[in-house]
């Protein structure tokens, strides 16, 4: 699905150069659920942001699907199918929530179409379909947009970074559940999330361990998972260990 | 029918989104005579004979009616001032529309200024839309001045949907408007400039008696080496609420003068303003090439959402 070889990323920080991303060669394989997790600073976000190609590799090469994509731009990959969820997720004054779902679409949906995708994050749709994607939503609701919008790229590639930033623990609890959807009816796709909650890696068929911008670990969940727990890359809660409880928000 | 060339017709859907004669009264003005007038049983639509311009008598009581007068003109080099009155009855509720369009393939200015005074009567209310558009590829300017003046009795409530999108080159627009006790005004500008373009777009309200209410928004975008000037004054004579925004999109070398003013002349007078200027967050443009536009797609779509 997606080859990561030898990836790195450096900034200019003051008269040096920061490298945030060292040598990175990473494989998500097709139709799996990988997890990024790691601590804070490690390059997880920049990672996630090299694959959509929101920041340019300054070494190495990005694959997808056996095309080298290191040069192609956000739009180009978006075309090929990579879509990504913003940690914090954009506002516009003058967009409505069924406008940003039509773009990402790429098609004229119908209000039962654009419903569908709402419903699916958890969003009761008749409410939302008409308001603006500003200041009005909360970072929960605009987070669940975010993620409609991605579902409804229909995308070969997802990334979701920190799909549990900027929320309150009783959103994400609801959240999870979404992602739980999306992992059993993956199909040709892949996704990629960039997480510390426990309870995203234990949904996830691989981990990735990112410390200092360079991979610690990486395999199968049951091989990693054990030795992160109650570390600040596994971070749980009480409220995200009452998993079933988690409802929908009805409509 | 109607004898208007194609021309004409663009220009007609542009401004008023008419496709044919309207339902309603009306009155279409093309390359300054009337080519086109009706008055119903309740609304009457008399010409000036002093000066050029209309004489609109909507009676009390009228609801649920339109008023439809374009203008249009597409001869390079006319100049033209007209003045058109509305009188609008106790508790009536109308809709407006007005608006101009301006084609100029020629090497002359075409200046349209239309000097529109409403007298909005107790209970009364209004919605007026007055769309702007300029078109054609002569070097001659398009150029439009209008000059609304609203009188408005207690309790009346006027409703201003303010549209100039695209190919006017030169616009000083002025409204005034007095408010008497429980009168209510609500304005929507939306403006956008480019090329070389300039636009003033000057408000005074004067909220005038007890609890009248007045919310004065303007959107606008800036493009290339356009200019703007944004001044709104909200004078609260009396316990009154008013507020007051400019919410301006910079882009290329463009510029904007926002000048909000607040003047409070008793204890309480209830009075806000806002201004913001800033150019499209990159963030904006790079969500929306995640979903598939392109750079300059994603701008337009921002600048269309932030103008609609």
């Amino acid at each position: 699905m997606l080859e990561l070889q030898n990836v790195s990323f450096s900034v200019a920080d003051g008269g040096a150069e920061k490298e945030i991303i060292r040598n990175v060669s990473l494989t998500i394989p097709d139709k799996k659920l990988v997890a990024v997790t790691g601590p804070n600073g490690g390059g997880k976000s920049t990672l996630a942001r090299l694959i959509a190609g929101i920041e340019r590799p300054t070494e190495g090469r990005i694959l997808f699907r056996g095309e080298d994509i290191t040069e192609k731009s956000i739009t180009e990959r978006a075309a090929l199918g990579i879509a990504f969820a913003f940690q914090q997720p954009v506002r516009f004054k003058g967009i409505r929530v069924l406008d940003l779902l039509r773009i990402a679409a790429g098609r004229q949906l119908s209000a039962a179409d654009a419903c569908a995708y709402l419903s699916r994050v958890g969003l009761c749709a008749r409410d939302y379909i008409g308001r603006e994607v500003n200041a009005s939503l909360s970072g929960g609701e605009l987070k669940r947009i975010e993620i409609a919008t991605v579902i409804a790229r229909g995308a070969v590639l997802s990334v979701f970074d920190e799909p549990e930033a900027g929320i309150d623990l009783w959103s994400f609890r609801n959240l999870i559940e979404v992602f739980e959807d999306m992992r059993k009816t993956i199909r040709d796709s892949s996704i990629l999330i960039i997480s510390h909650q426990e309870r995203i890696l234990n949904i996830a068929d691989e981990i990735v361990v990112l410390k200092d911008g360079a991979v610690e670990r990486q395999g199968r969940r049951e091989d990693v998972l054990p030795s992160l727990i109650g570390t600040s890359a596994a971070v749980g809660s009480c409220l995200a260990a009452e998993s079933g409880e988690g409802k929908r928000s009805a409509c | 029918m109607l004898k208007l060339d194609e021309t004409q017709k663009r220009l007609l859907r542009e401004v008023a989104d008419l496709h044919a004669v309207p339902e309603g009264a009306y009155n279409i003005r093309s390359n300054s005579r009337s080519v086109g007038r009706r008055s119903t049983a309740h609304i009457e639509i008399i010409p000036k004979t002093d000066v050029s311009g209309l004489e609109i008598r909507i009676e009390p009581g009228t609801k649920n009616e339109s008023v439809h007068i374009p203008v249009v003109m597409s001869e390079s080099g006319l100049k033209e001032t007209v003045y058109n009155d509305f009188y609008i009855g106790e508790d009536a509720d109308v809709v407006i529309v007005a608006g101009c369009g301006i084609d100029n393939c020629g090497t002359q200015d075409s200046r349209h200024d239309g000097i529109h005074r409403f007298f909005v009567g107790k209970g009364a209310h209004v919605k007026y839309v007055e769309k702007h558009y300029g078109s054609g590829t002569g070097t001659g300017r398009r150029i439009l001045n209008p000059v609304t003046e609203v009188y408005q009795e207690e309790n009346s409530s006027v409703e201003m949907e303010m549209v100039q999108i695209k190919g006017v080159d030169d616009t000083a627009r002025t409204t005034k408007a007095a408010l008497a006790a429980g009168a209510r005004l609500v304005v929507r500008e939306r403006l956008m400039t480019h090329g070389v373009q300039h636009a003033v777009s000057t408000y005074a309200v004067s909220l005038d008696g007890a609890d009248a209410a007045a919310d004065v928004v303007s959107r606008s975008v800036a493009r290339e080496d356009s200019f703007q000037r944004f001044e709104a004054k909200i004078i609260g004579n009396a316990p009154c609420r008013g507020h007051t925004e400019c919410d301006s999109i910079i882009m290329d070398r463009a510029r904007i003068l926002a000048v909000p003013a607040l003047e409070a002349n008793v204890l309480d007078a209830a009075l806000v303003h806002e201004a913001a200027i800033g150019k499209i967050a990159g963030e904006q443009i790079v969500k929306l090439m995640t979903l598939g536009l392109t750079e300059s797609e994603a701008e337009e779509r921002i600048i269309d959402g932030f103008l609609q």
